[in-house]
């Protein structure tokens, strides 16, 4: 099979419409509604508050600690075993490692600024959509931050490259058997703004080096229209009467 | 060639661009990297001459020496209270900062403080740790008791207590009630009921509105009716 057209009619970096939301959890210190496509993710962060257990608490700097979690009827409804399995735990490690090269928490030793994310309904690209939420989470909340980072998958279905994958193309060399031979490759990237550097790098699939260049270089494109609307969500709820 | 790129009282986000070339100098959160001045919070554009600073439009307070803050004790030790600030570290009220009155050795420290009282201090001390002393012994620092306590963003702080105090007189006055703001964002306010819940509503109303100008206006016509 040669993949002509996109199953939802979109350009190959043309992203999914999204809505991208702030202040949508009045408690938390910060929080976000991150929607692309079908994917959903709702961040919220507190503190810097007191750290326990009292062995992971960092006397020369606060502590980012992330968490991730899809809620039992995301996906495609079939119920799945609530809480948190290994796939979550490895999310939260990469959601971690993707934001703290911006968050700046020295001021604030001992302590920990907790993130929470969950996502209501899933169409791949979670880990993306948790992401850009948690940076403007973290932004809203007032932690000091260097830079926005925002994410986004891209990857190659059968003879295209493409941006934002969602779960068909993510799975349509199961989908469609013609096309075996033809792996697809999925590459979430997360990117600081200013300096584009990626914080994310992750792969499912195989890709060639020409490929994975021009993926990236792609990538770096659409993840653009993530960092205005990250910008439009913060600035929002300012706007002069 | 150095040229400012935003205006005063612009909302910016983390990592916006401020300025370009070294004639500006970065202020309060923001730092410079490759010859530009990047902001580092949410907040509002500050210029003042040749310095940029960025106004924070929310985040955790930051323990200042100096400080009145309102403080809830959590813990009775050997030499005074524990009290938790609000923030992610709790403070320590030493015996001999606690009272103007000399406090004997074998006291029953829980008479004069028990868990659960608020209090208002002074911070005199905060260390590289963020370990606090607090103090009560100065006119105005004393036990709470009655009225109401109310949490706020203590980035609002300012805004609540308005120019030489402004927004808080016209608040006290309109609704009779007695109010004490604290710097780590905790309000108490004590009154008639219907006055504290008056007084209540128009603090909350000048949090969520403090980004705004003329405000002083606003809450007076909202506090209006009485």
């Amino acid at each position: 099979m040669v993949y002509r057209k996109r199953f939802d009619g979109r350009t190959d970096e043309e992203l999914r419409p999204m809505e991208v939301k702030a202040n949508v959890i009045p408690n938390a210190a910060g929080s976000a509604s991150f929607k692309i496509g079908k994917t959903w993710a709702i961040a919220a962060v507190y503190g810097p508050r007191e750290l326990y257990p009292r062995f992971l608490q960092d006397p020369k700097k606060g502590l980012l600690r992330c968490h991730y979690n899809m809620l039992p009827f995301s996906g495609s409804g079939e119920r799945m075993r609530p809480g948190t399995s290994r796939r979550g735990q490895e999310i939260a490690m990469v959601m971690t490692k993707s934001l703290e090269p911006v968050v700046d928490l020295s001021a604030f030793p001992n302590a920990v600024v907790d993130v929470f994310v969950e996502l209501p309904q899933t169409d791949a690209g979670t880990r993306c959509a948790a992401i850009s939420a948690a940076s403007i989470a973290l932004a809203e909340a007032g932690i000091p931050m260097k830079d926005m980072v925002s994410a986004v998958a891209v990857g190659k279905v059968d003879n295209r490259i493409v941006a934002d994958l969602d779960y068909m193309e993510e799975h349509v060399d199961e989908f469609n058997p013609e096309s075996k031979g033809q792996p697809v490759s999925d590459i979430p990237i997360a990117v600081i703004h200013n300096t584009k550097e990626l914080t994310l790098l992750q792969m499912d699939g195989e890709i060639s080096k020409d490929d994975l260049l021009s993926a990236l270089r792609l990538g770096q494109k659409a993840i653009e229209q993530i960092y205005q609307l990250q910008k439009k969500a913060l600035k929002e709820r300012f706007v002069k009467e | 060639m150095s040229e400012i790129l935003v205006k005063e009282r612009d909302i910016v986000i983390p990592g916006e661009a401020l300025a370009e070339g070294l004639d500006y100098l970065p202020g309060d959160n923001t730092y410079r990297e490759n010859n530009q001045i990047y902001s580092k919070v949410l907040g509002l554009v500050n210029i003042s001459g040749r310095v940029l600073k960025i106004t924070p439009l929310a985040g955790p307070y930051v323990l200042k020496v100096g400080d009145k803050i309102i403080a809830k004790v959590i813990d009775i030790t050997m030499s005074g209270w524990r009290v938790d600030t609000n923030t992610a570290y709790s403070a320590m009220l030493n015996v001999k900062d606690a009272s103007m009155r000399f406090i004997k050795k074998e006291e029953d420290l829980s008479k004069i403080l028990a868990i659960g009282d608020h209090v208002v201090v002074k911070i005199i001390n905060v260390t590289s740790q963020n370990l606090i002393d607090v103090t009560m012994k100065e006119p105005g620092l004393h036990k709470i008791s009655g009225g109401r306590i109310v949490k706020i963003n203590s980035q609002k702080v300012p805004r609540v207590i308005g120019k030489q105090g402004s927004m808080i007189s016209l608040i006290k006055t309109k609704t009779a009630c007695e109010i004490t703001v604290g710097q780590n964002g905790l309000v108490w306010i004590t009154g008639t009921p219907e006055g504290e819940f008056l007084a209540e509503k128009a603090i909350k109303l000048v949090e969520e509105k403090s980004h705004l100008e003329g405000l002083t206006d606003k809450i007076e016509k909202f506090l209006g009716g009485n």
